[in-house]
């Protein structure tokens, strides 16, 4: 044993104990599991929520200093962001300016163009201004930031905003900073407005940024009624200089004083922008989260055979995530702050991390036997998964090791936390999700013993005929031979057609509704966000008056000072004690035009007239900026390339500036154009706010009239697409819209009403019990050895190879004398025999010799009408008919031959089947059985294929015990063996060879119905036949298999059958014609080929599988009988074996395993654990196996992975005959129907009624033909059933 | 289409004979009725129906995530100005979507192509849920690629390669796979190099002979996950491709 071995055993057993731990105590870990992940979250409360909006800081202006470069942790109050230098420092001059007094001789264009003038003078200053103290003398140009081109997107800004030089935005960029241009410009707001964006914007405006105030607060307009023009002059700073700037306000102060101004200017706010999230950048993100919603999605949908798949879905994402979660908070405890974009590496962590081991266990555990206790389940499936998840885990591990040695620090990070994450999904996986699977298993155990009992494998279900009775009646049918579209309670998908199924989609979710309320609310999130109403600054304006950042400075002052005496303006106040400037320095020459300035602009604003304008100072200008954009620093730096994204600005307190100005330098000003203007309306008819508001308000509702137009349409495209366009037409109408009705037209093969109905092939008096068919030729046998042939393309009855005619054939001359009068009186009616007179037919192959008026056929008709009638008694009937069929058959023999010989002997008893079916139902009914019907009613299960085996052992037994069987069957020597049952059937050509449980093989001809050949070497009874050219293959009750070859021999009259070359004129068979003269020589006999008795033979492909109850398949050579290969892997007798053409074997067992296996190299290529209990049938397509069982489930799996796609839920008994007939169509039997299904989607097309009265009878055998017709027996008819859509399909 | 065109030109020329015109016409009316008919054919034929149709999806999917992986290169060096991006984005390479649209489904195709060729049909995986991991695996390169600020190119085209190598190992581990996977990486380096060297296309920073060096291990990895992409196509006929 070598050490991996060691390994692997133990850390299988360790998962054992773990699996078992977890099982047993659901509650106490899941609430571990949920209190260690909290734990494990509980320092993510720490971690700031995400957000773009930018987060401020504000510090004190007297002791700043620029932080250092290096984060220092230690400092709490400090943000972590707050290190080194900012982008800029931003210094707003704000602008307030008034013409007062106004008089009615003023046009409105003074009330700003005067206003806007003296920001030229403004500039001049600020420009200009020097400050020299000891170090030097500073200028702006050397403070300022220096910006160089604009982006090359930006031609049209070019005029406008400044560049190669500082950034200083002031409303005079309009005209290029010059005064003429100013006073030449003949419309300012023209000019203003022609850089204005049309449409919808989203960022800030040139406007905006130009004004450094929002666009209604400006008062630029003809219709201000304030006439207070707000602006501001940005100059944005590189390095910051305190005493620069403290002389700058003071001599800005000093020229233009504001009165009653009480503006704080002792804090500087910093503002730290996070990371840009642009539309640019939202689409990768979007597309890698839609990727992982397709990756859980398709992830989800592989989880089956659970109680609650959903749950167990959300249990798995909630796995995923909550370690995820873990991984960060443990992150963020051991001091690993995470840098990465947390939303941008997640769908990344989420696939790295996977949800792969969670399917993997859940698929393993649902794989172990069911009938284990959940814990033992649990724990198997763990310990069966261990390895592999180990072994992944340490992939994964050593992956990610790898990417940590990469040293690129972000990998390393992610690496960091991939590593976490694992290891915490791992635990997740191992305490969650295992005991949550596994209180999942019991509940479907508990569910499954409510709906049934227990049913244990290889233990047969309870009887049919009483659960028959108890059954809910069936559906109330318009009429027989129709279709109805009835839904079964349990079927996995509903069938409807895609159309609707998307429009019912949409009704149950609600989806339009919610769309359209996403839509709204992002709509007005974009309104809220771009601000057209002024709603955000409004907003602003009352968080930061709540805030204690706008508390501080504004709190104790009103909002609004009303008039202040205006001769206080004179002294400058308090802001120049609080910053006294480090000794009035020498200014050049500004400082005595200052020193006039001042006096003059107080003068001048002496005498308030009734009339003026009302400068007022709030706290709301102290930090103006705010009410612009968030977006209005971040596009301002963004014209010159400058990105702010995870960088801060400081902004400094602003400088108020007052100015007053007098009529009379307003009207000095004028341009000669601004007259022109009509004088003002008395009352406005549209304040400025009213009419931008009144824009936008008509823009949302032409954009709302646009969209709800758009859905109208959408909708009535809708409703054409969905009614069809003959809606309210009657009669004729109505009848293609039933059509039009049926589901799946899309699919093309949905055959219309009319064009199925079922054909009934009637003649057999027993049930069926072989089929076979070659595609032409369909060939029955029923219960009373009856054999017939049919045309698979019209259902006539072509021959009839009768059982019991032939009785006592070691007298020779009377069998041909039968025969011959058979011949010349039944051949003409038989070959065209319609299934409206099979009934009469049927009597008539039972009894050849009689003529038409024949008494039985009279009493027939009853008998049979009682039977259908009966149904609960009639299962029991057919099983008990089997097993004693060969005794009660035996005194009927005597007056079989007297008929024979003699025709007009009126009949006995023994003919009598309709007195032997009372008969075998008058045993049934009292409860002390007869000794006959005991051992049969023992082993009265369904017909399935362990069942059948039962059956027919106990008939062998009888057939054993019974002198008269033995007396036959040693007499009966080379000729036809009438007392013996048929087991097997199969047809090529026109040549039907029998397997009889005397363990002969007969060859007969289909067309003629005449004994070819009978090889007699076996005695055990055959109880499978595979014919494949000229090879028969024929695996007996004792295990042993033999291999027959037919030779042609053409000497005529060797043999002891007639040659019948009168009947020359007969079509000849495609293989061999009658007058070949047949031999079948054994060549090959694998005496013990399995040890127990072979139960399914199948060939295909130069292959011969057999499947043993000794739990093996062995797979045969055709041509030189080898045994190529024994597989073994089942656990119980094998029920199922399906192999075609292209080589794909697949097995199903009494354990409920269906095993997928490589023929070429004889190795297991899949094994899933589908049933509860036998699997009775397998059929491959080349996508997907799909297999029935004892459980009555039929389950469709994908083929190359093994994972059931879904399952569908039979009706009682009817699970096991199914059929595939094209890509995409499986058929299924049930009781008294057949059901069509779309392979695909597991909708159910249609089901097809085989009778009228057709319930009770269970669909037990189906074949599909080649021309996509389907034959099922049906009680004692057969039913063929067309569909002709997929024969045009086909093509 | 040439011969349409010769007899085009051979009617302008010989307009002699009216009955001459009228039997050429009839002849060429017959000729693209025969073309038309038998393109109409081919698109019943079943086969052909499945092919286009694959090679549609996996036209979509290329053109996708050409869009998407395009806007993420710009976007790390522009990222303020959405506006901005998408008008460049649209106008100028607008060709690009479509070429590498087309680019994908002749990969995509090939792929299920070369392996029933060879005979080794691919089993490793096949299911969408890997497949979808393996496009967000090769979006995460991409991502990586674009966002990693590694100063040293050598470095960074070594870790991408090594990116792209596990996802061949984790996603395809074929034969086939890899050496189509270098085949495309190869040729559409090639290509890029051959458009940037004639100045229909330019890239920001050019470190190896015009293009980044990093191009073959995106190529590479685009090449690997199309070809699963188009491998599970050929495959799950009946499943739909989640929309993206």
């Amino acid at each position: 044993m070598t050490l991996r071995e060691q390994l692997r055993e133990k850390i299988s057993a360790a998962f054992y104990r773990h699996g078992l731990l977890c099982a047993s105590y659901p509650v106490p870990i899941i609430l571990f599991t949920s209190a260690s992940i909290l734990t494990c979250c509980y320092p993510l409360l720490r971690l700031p929520l995400p957000g773009t909006g930018p987060v401020e800081f504000t510090t004190g202006v007297r002791d700043y200093s620029a932080p250092s470069s290096v984060p220092r942790g230690e400092l709490g109050e400090r943000p972590d962001w707050y290190h080194g230098l900012p982008v800029a420092y931003i210094q707003q001059v704000l602008v307030k300016a008034a013409v007062s007094p106004w008089d009615s001789s003023l046009v409105p264009v003074d009330a700003f163009r005067s206003p806007l003038g003296r920001v030229f003078n403004l500039l001049e200053e600020i420009r200009n201004h020097v400050h020299n103290d000891g170090s030097g003398t500073r200028s702006l140009e050397s403070l300022c930031l220096q910006v160089t081109d604009l982006l090359p997107g930006l031609r049209r800004m070019q005029s406008v905003l400044p560049e190669h030089g500082c950034l200083l935005v002031s409303p005079g960029n309009y005209w290029q900073n010059q005064r003429d241009l100013f006073d030449t410009d003949s419309d300012l707001l023209k000019t203003i407005h022609k850089h204005e964006p049309k449409g919808l914007h989203t960022s800030a405006t040139l406007r905006d940024l130009l004004f450094g105030v929002p666009g209604k607060y400006t008062g630029v307009s003809h219709y201000n009624k304030r006439r207070v023009v707000t602006y501001t002059i940005t100059v944005v700073l590189s390095r910051y200089d305190a005493s620069f700037m403290n002389s700058l306000r003071s001599r800005l102060k000093q020229l233009y004083p504001s009165a009653n101004c009480s503006l704080r200017d002792d804090h500087m706010v910093h503002v730290h922008f996070k990371e840009e999230i642009g539309v640019a950048e939202l689409i990768p993100l979007v597309t890698t989260y839609i990727i992982l919603f397709a990756y859980i999605y398709f992830s989800t949908r592989k989880i089956d055979m659970v109680k609650s798949k959903w749950g167990l879905a959300l249990a798995a994402v909630v796995t995923v995530l909550s370690s995820l979660l873990m991984s960060v908070g443990l992150c963020t405890l051991f001091g690993l702050t995470p840098t990465l974009n947390g939303g941008e590496i997640f769908p990344y962590l989420v696939v790295v991390i996977g949800l792969e081991n969670v399917l993997v266990l859940t698929k393993s555990v649902v794989s172990t036997p069911v009938d284990l206790e959940v814990k033992l389940r649990i724990a198997q499936g763990l310990s069966n998964e261990s390895w592999s998840i180990m072994k992944n885990m340490a992939t994964e591990l050593c992956i990610i090791l790898i990417g940590y040695f990469t040293l690129v620090p972000a990998i390393q990070e992610f690496c960091l936390f991939a590593v976490v994450g694992l290891v915490s999904d791992f635990f997740l996986q191992m305490f969650f999700f295992t005991t949550v699977l596994s209180i999942d298993i019991r509940r479907m155990e508990l569910a499954d013993l409510n709906r049934r009992l227990p049913a244990e494998a290889g233990l047969p279900p309870p009887k049919p005929g009483p659960l028959r009775a108890r059954e809910a009646p069936p559906p109330s049918r318009p009429s027989p031979h129709t279709i109805t579209l009835q839904t079964p309670p349990m079927r996995s998908f509903p069938r409807l057609p895609k159309r609707l199924r998307v429009v019912y989609f949409l009704a149950r979710t609600r989806l339009a509704q919610r769309i359209i309320m996403a839509g709204t609310v992002i709509w007005i999130g974009i309104l809220v966000y771009t601000d057209p109403a002024g709603l955000r600054t409004y907003l602003a304006a009352q968080v930061s008056e709540q805030s204690p950042l706008g508390d501080a400075g504004g709190g104790g002052l009103p909002p609004h000072l009303g008039v202040a005496p205006v001769f206080r303006g004179a002294d400058p106040t308090s802001t120049l004690s609080v910053h006294p400037p480090p000794e009035p320095t020498p200014l050049p020459e500004n400082q005595s035009q200052g020193h006039h300035a001042a006096p003059r602009l107080a003068i001048l604003s002496q005498g308030p007239p009734p009339a003026v304008p009302q400068i007022t100072w709030g706290a709301e200008d102290e930090e103006g900026w705010r009410r612009l954009s968030f977006r209005h620093w971040p596009s301002l730096f963004g014209y010159y390339n400058i990105t702010l994204a995870k960088r801060y600005i400081s902004i400094l307190p602003v400088i108020p500036v007052t100015l007053h100005l007098t009529p009379q330098e307003a009207m000095d000003t004028r341009h000669p154009q601004d007259t022109r203007h009509p004088p003002p309306p008395p009352a406005p008819p549209k304040p400025p706010q009213d009419l931008q508001a009144d824009i936008t308000l008509y823009k949302v509702a032409a954009l709302g009239l646009a969209a709800g137009v758009l859905l109208v349409l959408l909708l009535f495209c809708l409703y054409r697409l969905l009614c069809p366009r003959n809606y309210g037409q009657n009669g004729v109408a109505t009848g293609r819209r039933r059509r039009g009705d049926l589901p799946c037209d899309d699919y093309g093969y949905t055959p219309p009403v009319s064009e199925i109905s079922p054909l009934l092939l009637r003649g057999h008096s027993m049930d069926i019990e072989c089929l076979a068919s070659d595609g032409m030729l369909l060939a029955s046998c029923c219960l009373a050895g009856q054999i017939r042939v049919w045309d698979a393309q019209t259902g006539d009855c072509l021959t009839v190879i009768p059982n019991n005619t032939l009785r006592r054939s070691s007298s020779s001359s009377g069998c041909w004398e039968q025969r011959d009068g058979w011949d010349s009186s039944t051949t003409g009616p038989e070959s065209d025999c319609l299934c409206s007179e099979a009934q009469d037919l049927s009597v008539g192959g039972d009894l050849p010799s009689d003529d038409e008026g024949y008494p039985l056929r009279r009493r027939s008709t009853p008998v049979r009408i009682a039977l259908f009638a009966d149904q609960p008694d009639l299962t029991p009937l057919i099983d008990t008919n089997f097993s004693f069929q060969p005794s009660t058959a035996a005194p009927s023999t005597c007056p079989t031959t007297g008929l024979s010989t003699s025709p007009s002997t009126p009949p006995t008893g023994g003919f009598d089947f309709g007195g032997l079916v009372e008969r075998a139902y008058q045993e049934h009914e009292p409860p002390s059985p007869s000794p006959y019907t005991s051992p049969s009613s023992a082993s009265s299960s369904p017909p399935t294929g362990a069942g059948m085996l039962m059956q027919r052992r106990a008939s062998l037994g009888e057939t054993a015990v019974s002198p008269q069987v033995q007396e036959r069957a040693v007499t009966g020597g080379a000729q036809a063996d009438w007392d013996s049952s048929v087991w097997a059937m199969d047809l090529r050509g026109n040549l039907i060879a029998a397997g009889r449980s005397s363990g002969k093989l007969e060859l007969w001809d289909a067309v003629e119905g005449t004994l070819r050949c009978v090889n007699d070497d076996g005695v055990s009874g055959i109880t499978a036949l595979a014919f494949l050219n000229n090879r028969i293959v024929a695996a007996r009750l004792n295990g042993s298999l033999d291999f027959f070859t037919i030779e042609m021999n053409k000497p005529l009259g060797l043999l002891q059958y007639r040659g019948a070359p009168s009947r020359a004129a007969l079509p000849a068979s495609p293989c061999y014609s009658s007058e070949d003269v047949l031999s079948c020589q054994l060549t090959r006999s694998v005496q013990c080929a399995h040890q127990k008795p072979i139960t399914v033979l199948k060939a295909a492909a130069g292959r011969v599988v057999t499947g043993s109850q000794d739990h093996t398949v062995r797979v045969y050579r055709l041509e030189d009988s080898c045994c190529l290969f024994t597989l073994q892997g089942h656990s119980g007798g094998i029920t199922a074996i399906y192999i075609d053409q292209t080589m794909v074997l697949a097995s199903g067992g009494q354990d409920g395993a269906i095993c997928l296996w490589d023929v070429l190299t004889g190795s297991r290529v899949s094994h899933v654990y589908g049933h509860r209990g036998d699997v009775t049938s397998l059929v491959c397509t080349t996508t997907c196996v799909i297999s029935s069982g004892l459980d009555d489930l039929i389950c469709i799996w994908d083929r190359s992975t093994g994972i059931k796609i879904y399952s569908i839920q039979q009706e009682v008994g009817c699970g096991a005959s199914l059929g595939v007939i094209s890509e995409s169509l499986l058929v299924t039997g049930g009781q008294g129907c057949v059901s069509f299904w779309d392979l695909s989607y597991g909708d159910l097309l249609q089901t097809v009624y085989l009778g009228p009265s057709g319930d009770g009878q269970g669909v037990r055998q189906l074949l599909v033909l080649d021309n996509a017709a389907i034959v099922c027996d049906f009680g004692s008819e057969l039913s063929l059933v067309y569909v002709p859509s997929v024969l045009e399909k086909l093509d | 289409m040439p011969r349409l065109e010769d007899h085009c030109s051979c009617t302008s020329k010989h307009l002699s004979g009216a009955k001459w015109f009228v039997y050429k016409a009839e002849e060429m009316m017959s000729l693209i009725t025969s073309m038309l008919s038998q393109a109409y054919g081919s698109l019943h034929d079943v086969r052909t129906a499945n092919l286009i149709r694959r090679g549609l999806v996996l036209f979509t999917v290329g053109a996708i995530l050409a869009l998407v992986l395009n806007l993420l290169q710009i976007q790390r060096n522009v990222t303020l100005f959405p506006e901005e991006v998408m008008t460049t984005l649209f106008s100028s390479a607008w060709w690009i979507p479509p070429c590498c649209g087309t680019g994908a489904a002749v990969v995509g195709l090939l792929y299920p192509c070369l392996d029933s060729h060879l005979g080794e049909p691919h089993k490793f995986k096949r299911e969408w849920a890997s497949v979808m991991r393996c496009i967000a695996v090769f979006v995460g390169i991409n991502h990586a690629s674009v966002k990693l600020d590694i100063d040293n190119t050598v470095q960074l085209s070594l870790t991408l390669a090594a990116l792209s190598l596990g996802l061949w190992w984790t996603f395809d581990r074929s034969r086939s796979g890899f050496g189509l996977g270098i085949t495309t990486a190869f040729l559409a380096t090639v290509i890029s190099q051959v458009l940037v060297y004639n100045g229909v296309y330019q890239y920001t920073s050019p470190d190896f002979l015009y293009v980044r060096s990093w191009l073959p291990c995106i190529f590479f990895s685009g090449g690997v996950t199309v070809g699963n992409i188009g491998r599970q196509l050929a495959m799950g006929g009946v499943e739909k491709l989640h929309n993206d």
